[in-house]
């Protein structure tokens, strides 16, 4: 999933589909490991058409991917049918349970072979974890670093193969890609480190498993590969949206206070300006200064409605003093606050002419200053040219912070 | 008389970051215009910004007086080359017949007035003998030229171009400064993404210089200036040496 | 037409049956052609699988398999899957293929659970998986005066459908699909043109699926498109050649479905799979053999090139008295290439009269060849003497790079160098440019 190639799984496990119905023709009869390895080669050929597909041929890898899919199913269908033609019997009854899964079909030796092969895939990744990190990551450096990016793809491709392949007889074909996807999908909900991820989205995968098939044990009439599905995909919009700092709920929560708090500092840096040349006027720096509604209003593109509610919660948060008639004054607290977003603003403005250069990567709405993101050296000169007159000259007069 | 362009506090950010910050802009008559500064300074999503492409966390756009979602018949929009699937099966001249869709409206078809529009529109970038070629074929010159062709067949009031320099030889730059030119004396707006510090003091008539914020806005002779555009680029030396040649190129003429 | 028929062992049960297939196939593949130019074709796999759900509602609403609710709970469907994929994607959590694969994986298993616990449904999930055109093709009813499976009535409105769509809404699927971004801006709702296409996949891909069933119309929706992708630079064209790639596999794969009495679904999309193959292998301009054929031509001419150079360069001697004659052993002409180009150069050359053979395995210029080896050697010299008057290398890197310029320097060029070169009369190594 790390390397959006979620899909490139669901082909491969569909592409299993002919290997093994010809594994099923040659062995003669339903052996696991036969038609397991069938599988696992016509996977990989699939994998394999897939990027030969995209290298050589303007076909772009989606279309090159429902390629593969469709026309190894198709084949794989018209094999089975074939062998369900030729072969008397029920023996073909394994095949079926290929596309839709039937957990409870398998028998201990199947297991055995499964839980071996599950095995195997495990310690590879726990060897090979550094590397495919690497390759997942970016390959290009990979192949420059000198690692053999080529074989190690094709490894990790054979890898995906073979565990499709290995969960085939348990959910299905169709199932296979939720299975590949979720709990991969859920674990990165959880978590930012590669290391985290995979341990997590082995604990999901398994969670997922044991819920699905204990439901559709215990009921009947529900077969177990849609279930299992259907638990993972729980599991997933749980997480989607209690995850968290990932999580829709926390991100939601996140930014409407963001939004809101952006919007506070846009009001109170409005109010600062207009009150500011009045207040100097005068020649009295703390006379607080009416501003009247239709003012503010103007000033930016708010509207009516949004700009009352902004205007009520500084009031309520006590930065504020409604004085009659529409129009409204700084409190003390409020003024001072005001001048330490109008100053915070300033610096900002000017970090991003004086060091224009830097600006770009360290640039943060969130931040009402830059203080605390640049190094102390850079924001001492800015707040000496805060100060210095000649920047007061241009405008830009500095509020002193108290 | 309403102006022409009127960008009001728009902020556009992507998550936390932003990428214009309080830009505040009014553009009253139709000029050549240059939108210039770094590498991720936001000229494209300006451009975006205006044309509605990309949702603003805060501001207004108003094009001739009105929302732009009212005036998209009067832009014509030149995307970055590398935007569009080149090997897209199409040939040069429906490509062009595109820029036509936006007057036609829904269900019509173009017809033999588009085609013909379309084609004098081929002529004046001077690739009318490529009409039938797929696009895939194309230089970079030729394939910015057939863009260029395309946002002419909207016979638009307003253009916004997204570097349609970038990438291309002489001659086509040459040429699509010329026809920059032409549309400007026919009254129109340009506005131009542009990277070359180099060229602007010739090519435009009036600056915007942009650094996430904008720095200044105004006629090329005053806005153009070794301070403001050591606001837009921080102090990295070799764009302001360029620059400065560039100025004293232009003092000279 | 009867004859026709019996001579292939096909009665008009199988002829109804090609017909239904080739109706549906044609419908998917022009549909196809948008999902493949927009990199949607997953989600043409994600839909035919995610309308299950949307069956399953409109045949308990309305008790009947074929027929209007059934399509329209499809299309429903059709849309759901895009506008959440479109919703987990723009949430910025999930990539795009992910989210694809969760939201259709999802619904599809709601769809198979809804078709199990439904129980007495008459709905047969192999039939919805696998498709059966014979049995489609067993239940018919009379129309215009002729047996008409019943099935066939919803793939020929899904066809007229599609056949509608595509032309009215033909110049807004191309820019939308070719250019989004210039289209919102000349105010074509992009997003809409989206998710009417994918409503529309939707309602094909049910009317599919009793010829092919659910799993393999991707086949029918993308292959005949990819195919027509590398055959065509037109648009138009690629929905037709799309189309009769469609229909020409519908056919196959039902009589060669017939011939091997297996599932003509599979065979289907085994049979657009080869023609997909073939169409890899011999296209004409994006093919993997033209592409060979067109470097191997390539080569051949380099390594003429060189040889006739060769050629030149011992005229030169013997104009200078270094050597006794012009003609050289072709072993010795042919020692600036390599590999099996170098082999069939000479042949090629003497087809093309430019050298002849003087006995004795020798060969020497004839007068075309000297003009070609002529021009050849100026745009080598102009070349070198081009790069040591402007980068200034130093003469001994000089050769390589022109060696390797002067099969592509074409004559507008050379004189434009020339001129630039003020009429030098030699290059950097001393020698004449002709």
């Amino acid at each position: 999933m790390l390397r959006r190639r979620a899909l490139t799984g669901d082909a491969v496990s569909h592409a299993a589909l002919p290997g093994v119905c010809v594994a099923f023709l040659v062995a003669g009869e339903r052996r696991l490991p036969i038609l397991l390895f069938g599988a696992f080669l016509s996977g990989l050929l699939g994998a394999m058409t897939i990027s030969a597909l995209r290298r050589w041929t303007r076909i772009k890898e989606d279309a090159a991917v429902g390629i593969v899919l469709s026309v190894f199913v198709g084949a794989g269908f018209a094999l089975s049918r074939i062998i369900q033609g030729s072969v008397t019997g029920g023996s073909k009854a394994g095949l079926n349970s290929y596309i839709l899964g039937k957990t409870a079909g398998m028998i201990a030796q199947d297991v055995y072979l499964i839980s071996a092969t599950a095995l195997l895939c495990l310690v590879l990744v726990v060897l090979l974890y550094k590397e495919f990190k690497l390759i997942s990551f970016d390959a290009g450096f990979a192949r420059v670093q000198g690692w053999p990016a080529q074989p190690l793809d094709l490894l990790l491709m054979a890898l995906l193969a073979a565990t499709v392949v290995i969960g085939l007889p348990a959910v299905g074909a169709v199932l296979m890609a939720a299975l590949l996807i979720l709990p991969a999908a859920t674990a990165r909900l959880w978590t930012d480190r590669l290391g985290t991820m995979l341990l997590l989205a082995a604990g999901f995968g398994a969670a997922t498993g044991a819920a699905g098939t204990l439901l559709s044990a215990s009921h009947e009439k529900l077969p177990a590969g849609p279930v299992i599905v259907l638990a993972g995909a729980s599991f997933f919009l749980a997480s989607l949206f209690l995850a968290p700092r990932r999580g829709l709920v926390a991100g939601l929560l996140a930014r409407l206070r963001f939004e809101r708090e952006l919007q506070e500092r846009y009001l109170l840096r409005v109010l600062f300006d207009l009150v500011e040349p009045q207040g100097s006027d005068h020649g009295s720096q703390n006379g607080p200064t009416t501003v009247s509604f239709d003012d503010l209003l103007g000033r930016r593109s708010w509207g009516r409605s949004r700009l009352a509610r902004l205007l009520a919660r500084a009031v309520r948060q006590g930065h504020l003093e409604w004085c009659g008639a529409d129009r409204y004054a700084l409190t003390e607290a409020g003024l001072r606050r005001a001048a330490a977003v109008a100053r915070g603003h300033r610096l900002w403005a000017l970090f991003l002419t004086e060091y224009a250069d830097l600006a770009a990567g360290t640039a943060n709405l969130a931040e009402e200053s830059v203080e605390s993101l640049l190094p102390p050296d850079v924001v001492a000169d800015l707040y000496r040219k805060l100060d210095q007159p000649e920047a007061q000259a241009r405008g830009a007069l500095s509020p002193r912070a108290q | 008389m309403e102006p022409l362009l009127d960008i009001h506090d728009v902020t556009v950010a992507y998550h936390r970051r932003p990428v214009l910050w309080d830009v505040d802009l009014t553009l009253t008559e139709p000029r050549l215009i240059g939108i210039v500064g770094p590498n991720g300074a936001g000229k494209s999503t300006l451009l975006k910004a205006i044309l509605g492409l990309v949702p603003l966390a805060s501001g207004e756009v108003r094009l001739f007086g009105r929302p732009v979602a009212e005036q998209r018949r009067r832009i014509g929009y030149v995307p970055q080359r590398e935007s569009v699937d080149w090997d897209f099966p199409v040939n040069v001249l429906d490509v062009v017949l595109m820029g036509t869709y936006g007057r036609l409206g829904w269900f019509r078809r173009p017809g033999r007035k588009e085609r013909a529009r379309a084609r004098e529109c081929l002529g004046k970038v001077g690739i009318g003998e490529l009409a039938q070629r797929q696009i895939g074929q194309l230089s970079g010159g030729q394939q910015q030229r057939t863009f260029l062709a395309r946002a002419l067949a909207q016979q638009a009031d307003v253009y916004f171009m997204d570097e349609p320099m970038a990438g291309v030889d002489a001659a086509t730059e040459r040429a699509i400064f010329t026809l920059l030119h032409e549309l400007r004396d026919q009254g129109k707006a340009v506005l131009v993404v542009h990277h070359d510090l180099r060229t602007v003091p010739q090519y435009f008539d009036h600056v915007i210089l942009l650094n996430m914020r904008l720095v200044a806005s105004g006629p090329t002779t005053e806005v153009f200036t070794p301070d403001n555009l050591r606001k837009t680029y921080g102090g990295r030396l070799s764009v302001l040496d360029s620059a400065g040649e560039a100025l004293r190129a232009a003092s000279g003429d | 037409m009867s004859d026709f028929l019996d001579l292939l062992g096909l009665g008009p049960l199988a002829l109804r049956a090609i017909i239904m297939a080739v109706v549906c196939s044609v419908a998917c593949a022009l549909l196809g052609c948008y999902l493949v130019l927009r990199r949607m074709s997953l989600i043409g796999d994600a839909i035919s699988h995610a309308v299950l759900p949307g069956i399953v509602l409109g045949y308990l609403l309305s008790g009947q398999v074929g027929g209007l609710p059934v399509i329209a709970g499809a299309m429903a469907l059709g849309f759901l899957t895009a506008y959440l994929t479109e919703a987990l994607r723009s949430s910025g959590k999930v990539a795009e293929d992910s989210s694809m694969g969760i939201v259709f994986t999802s619904l599809f298993a709601v769809g198979v659970l809804m078709v199990t616990r439904a129980g007495n449904v008459d709905l047969d999930p192999s039939c919805v998986l696998y498709g059966n055109l014979l049995h489609a093709a067993l239940q018919t009813v009379p129309m215009i005066g002729l047996q008409v499976p019943v099935a066939l009535k919803g793939m020929l409105i899904a066809l007229a459908a599609t056949l509608l769509f595509v032309a009215l809404f033909w110049k807004e699927l191309k820019v939308t699909s070719f250019d989004p971004a210039l289209a919102t801006s000349m105010g074509i709702n992009a997003a809409l043109v989206n998710y009417l296409l994918m409503s529309m996949v939707g309602g094909v891909t049910v009317a599919a699926f009793e010829a092919v069933g659910s799993i393999l119309v991707i086949a029918m929706l993308i292959v005949p498109a990819a195919c027509a992708q590398l055959l065509t630079d037109r648009l138009g064209v690629m929905l037709l050649l799309a189309s009769m790639v469609a229909a020409l596999s519908a056919v196959l794969g039902y009589l060669s479905a017939e011939w091997l009495n297996t599932t003509p679904a599979g065979m289907m999309a085994v049979w657009a799979g080869l023609l997909f193959l073939a169409a890899v292998l011999f296209a004409p301009r994006h093919g993997v053999l033209s592409r060979i054929v067109r470097n191997a031509r390539l080569g051949i001419r380099i390594a003429g090139e060189d040889v006739i150079a060769t050629l030149y360069r011992v005229e030169e001697a013997k104009g200078r008295g270094e050597r006794p004659d012009t003609a050289l052993p072709i072993a010795e002409a042919r020692r600036a290439t390599h590999g099996l180009a170098g082999w069939l150069a000479v042949p090629s050359l003497w087809r093309h009269g430019q050298v002849r053979f003087v006995g004795r395995g020798r060969i020497e210029l004839t007068e075309e060849g000297r003009r070609r080896a002529e021009a050849l050697v100026r745009a080598h010299r102009l070349w070198e003497a081009y790069l040591g008057e402007n980068l200034s290398l130093p003469a001994d890197h000089l050769h390589e790079p022109a060696e390797r310029m002067e099969h592509f320097l074409d004559p507008r060029l050379m004189d434009e160098i020339a001129a630039q070169l003020r009429q030098r009369e030699t290059d950097p190594h001393g020698r004449r440019i002709p």
